[in-house]
């Protein structure tokens, strides 16, 4: 074809032209801030606006951070230090960063408890967040929740430990009976954890001494830690809880369908702060005087209440998406309504209410913070309280709440970004 | 909130009252420990230090008590309760003794089935302007809006003086006293009203002190006091007489430096020798020992002592005595005799 045009062309160019690189104009970072910030008169006038308030917010918070005075043992030495500059006090943070992070009572020798019973959580929630991790850690998982019983609480080891093993022996009798079916092997198991948790509760009684830790009563906790232990404990039993709620108020049958249905609208109906009065207040009303039933306990159970009722409602959205057609697979296959739900279900439904699960956890973990309400001591509770009403700190302000908004930012921006990455790892419907 | 709190403990004190009511004093004794309900932090009258100990004027009270029954001062398990937690822990038994700047009303006394033991401060609502404002009345804070603290007597006062004379005003609600330093530095409101002592506490910790002034009217009546529940008038004699202990060893010139002294062995003056055990049986009248009275004194130093070390003129809040004083130097403070 070549030629076809030779007599009438003058010149016709048979080879391509070496590439020129774009106009500076349409490439990199030119092209970038040309479409991302100056495009048309409008966004431009908008972009600088921006800038120039990042600029007077930057320009007039920076002083602030870099003339901060971290040595000083109280507000009044610390402003004689600045002398009138701006500046932060951040020494009041120095000064009780180990209040901030333990609260004020917990014994400053057994500071090295609660700080391995974190590092070591991370180990143990590690298989579970990460399917990669070897499935071998799963057995230390399933001991971690007594190993940091004993750590943060102390006393002797045994309690944990009798605990234990009536859990195992729970689920040895659940196995042994699972084949016959679902309903009794839960009943079998739950028998003999209790009968072996009770059988074996005069030993610790017995033996107070045996790998005891100094006991730390709860009303000692305090600070993040306080929130940690509340955020960690209570998500953990709340998603399991939310499960069977969920999957209860489904059931067909109307006794099971209508407690579940009635637990999770009232306490969706109340606020969580209410909950917390009662279990403060009223609930010492009902014990006889002198059982004192822990009050973080007490704030345990009201707080995994409140949040497996949204939980519940998160995962039944997920078991209403599924098409019915699953369902009725799993039936033609022959799975019974265990097996079914467990190996169909489920990881399906379960996996559409990642980001609802998610918003609820983070969401509960901002809410530990309402305990200061009822006077425990959590980071809220301490800065509230104790370091803002002492003669050295009283009149500090922003270095405290902004350390407690940063360290608050930090934990949810990471459940956030997890619950991000877990969303991509599990999206098998190729999108 | 406060009106869920308040029907609570009234119907409460109907359900608890044969329960509760069984000897507060054995109950203590066979713990060890005494359970006294303080606030969760209140500069100078209670609040823990660097080192987690409880330091404050209402906890010398607390100490007070604990080294009179149980003779060791620091055997006090201090329960923190807000304005809306401190009834219902007293009421259900929680605590045995609850001193934490509450004011005696009567209401509270009558009502809500407790019993006052005595007044360990006399306060009073004041009102803190920044000076620019140019303020010198509270009767000229028409239409000014107003930082008051929720579930308080001084939220009540406040709308009875403001309606008394005729004036309005705007309230900003807040839950304690660290939230309102912030709000009332920013100028979210133009007027913080607390206690006076309060006032001084907040006013102390300002950059510029200077430019903020707390206006000459006094509204109310503030007689802080511990408090007991009703029904156990032994723990509540207990009670009450350790205070007046306190307040009695000061005009008897008794402190912690000489109380050892002068409870080695009788002196010249009967009163001190009644107080300090060395005669008479008041002691055992009370179901303690003779030195009940000496323990207290030296837990923390007599009244003067412990308002000095705490919130006195020499300390960062700077209160003088005012009504505080002995009743021989002007001032409220008048114990009963120790006879």
């Amino acid at each position: 074809m070549s030629d076809t045009h030779a007599h009438s062309v003058a010149f016709v160019r048979d080879t391509m032209l070496p590439e020129q690189p774009p106009p500076v104009s349409e490439a990199g970072a030119v092209k970038w801030v040309r479409e991302n910030l100056f495009k048309g008169w409008f966004n431009s006038i908008l972009t600088i606006l921006s800038i120039y308030f990042i600029y007077v917010i930057v320009s007039g918070a920076w002083p602030w951070f870099a003339n901060g005075i971290w040595t000083t043992s109280s507000l009044a030495e610390c402003r004689e230090m600045l002398d009138g500059m701006t500046g932060a006090c951040f020494s009041v943070l120095t000064e009780r960063w180990n209040q901030l992070l333990f609260g004020f009572k917990y014994p400053p020798e057994a500071y090295w408890r609660p700080i391995l019973a974190f590092v070591l959580l991370i180990v143990a929630i590690a298989p579970v967040l990460y399917p990669k991790a070897p499935r071998k850690m799963l057995a230390f998982t399933a001991v971690y929740p007594f190993l940091a019983f004993w750590l943060i609480w102390g006393g002797t080891l045994l309690i944990p430990l009798m605990v234990m093993v009536g859990m195992m022996a729970g689920y040895f009798a659940f196995k042994r009976f699972e084949r016959q079916s679902f309903a009794m092997g839960m009943l079998a198991g739950l028998i003999a954890a209790v009968v072996v948790i009770w059988a074996g509760g005069i030993i610790p009684s017995s033996m107070p001494d045996v790998l005891a830790l100094q006991a730390i009563p709860s009303r000692d906790l305090g600070g993040f830690m306080l929130n940690m232990i509340l955020g960690t404990v209570c998500v953990s039993l709340s998603l399991p809880l939310g499960i069977v709620l969920a999957l209860g108020r489904q059931s067909s049958m109307p006794i099971i369908k209508w407690i579940c249905v009635i637990f999770i609208e009232f306490i969706r109906g109340v606020p969580l702060i209410t909950l917390l009065f009662v279990a403060n207040v009223v609930l010492a009303y009902f014990f006889p005087p002198g059982s004192n039933i822990d009050l973080v306990l007490r704030v345990i159970i009201m707080i995994t209440m409140f949040s497996s009722a949204y939980i519940a409602e998160v995962i039944r959205g997920g078991l209403a998406a599924l098409p019915r057609g699953q369902y009725e697979a799993a039936d033609s296959l022959g799975l019974d309504y265990a097996q079914s739900m467990r190996l169909i279900i489920l990881p399906q439904a379960l996996k559409i209410s990642i980001p609802g699960i998610v918003n609820v956890a983070v969401g509960l973990f901002k809410d530990t913070v309402l305990v200061s309400v009822i006077s425990m001591f959590d980071l809220v509770g301490m800065i509230r309280g104790p370091i803002l009403a002492s003669t050295e700190w009283n009149g500090v302000y922003w270095e405290l709440w902004g350390f407690a908004v940063f360290v608050f930012f930090i934990v949810c921006f990471s459940i956030s970004k997890y619950s991000q990455w877990l969303e991509r790892q599990l999206a098998t419907d190729h999108r | 909130m406060k009106k869920i709190a308040i029907l609570g403990a009234m119907t409460v004190a109907g359900l608890s009252a044969g329960v509760a009511s069984a000897a507060t004093l054995d109950d203590v004794k066979a713990r060890g420990k005494l359970n006294c309900g303080v606030i969760t932090g209140l500069v100078g009258f209670a609040a823990p230090n660097a080192n987690g100990e409880w330091e404050g004027f209402d906890v010398g009270v607390c100490r007070a008590v604990a080294a009179a029954v149980l003779g060791d001062p620091t055997a006090v398990e201090f329960v923190p309760t807000t304005g809306k937690t401190r009834f219902t822990a007293l009421a259900s038994g929680e605590i045995d003794l609850l001193a934490r700047n509450t004011t005696w009303t009567f209401s509270r006394d009558v009502d809500l089935g407790f019993e006052f033991v005595g007044i360990n401060y006399y306060d009073g609502q004041g009102f803190m302007v920044p000076k620019e404002l140019g303020v010198s009345s509270a009767k000229e804070l028409d239409g000014a809006t107003v930082c008051i603290q929720t579930g308080t007597t001084t939220e009540l006062n406040l709308a009875d003086f403001f309606r008394s004379n005729n004036i309005s005003y705007e309230p900003v609600p807040i839950e304690t006293n660290a939230e309102a330093q912030p709000l009332y530095l920013e100028g979210a409101c133009d007027v913080y009203t607390t206690d006076a002592s309060g006032l001084a506490a907040t006013r102390a910790a300002f950059e510029n002190p200077g430019d903020h002034v707390v206006l000459p009217e006094i509204i109310s009546k503030e007689p802080l006091g511990p408090l007991v529940r009703h029904g156990d008038n032994q723990w509540g004699d207990i009670a009450r007489w350790t205070l007046n202990a306190l307040i009695a060893a000061e005009e008897l010139g008794v402190t912690s430096a000489n109380v050892e002294e002068l409870g080695a062995a009788a002196g010249n003056n009967p009163e001190i020798n009644r107080l300090l055990g060395t005669e008479g049986t008041l002691g055992e009248m009370l179901g303690l020992d003779a030195d009940w009275a000496k323990r207290a004194i030296m837990a923390g130093g007599n009244y003067g002592e412990l308002f000095e070390k705490n919130i006195g003129e020499n300390t960062p809040i700077g209160l003088a005595r005012g009504l505080n004083a002995q009743w021989t130097e002007g001032g409220l403070l008048y114990s009963p005799p120790f006879r």
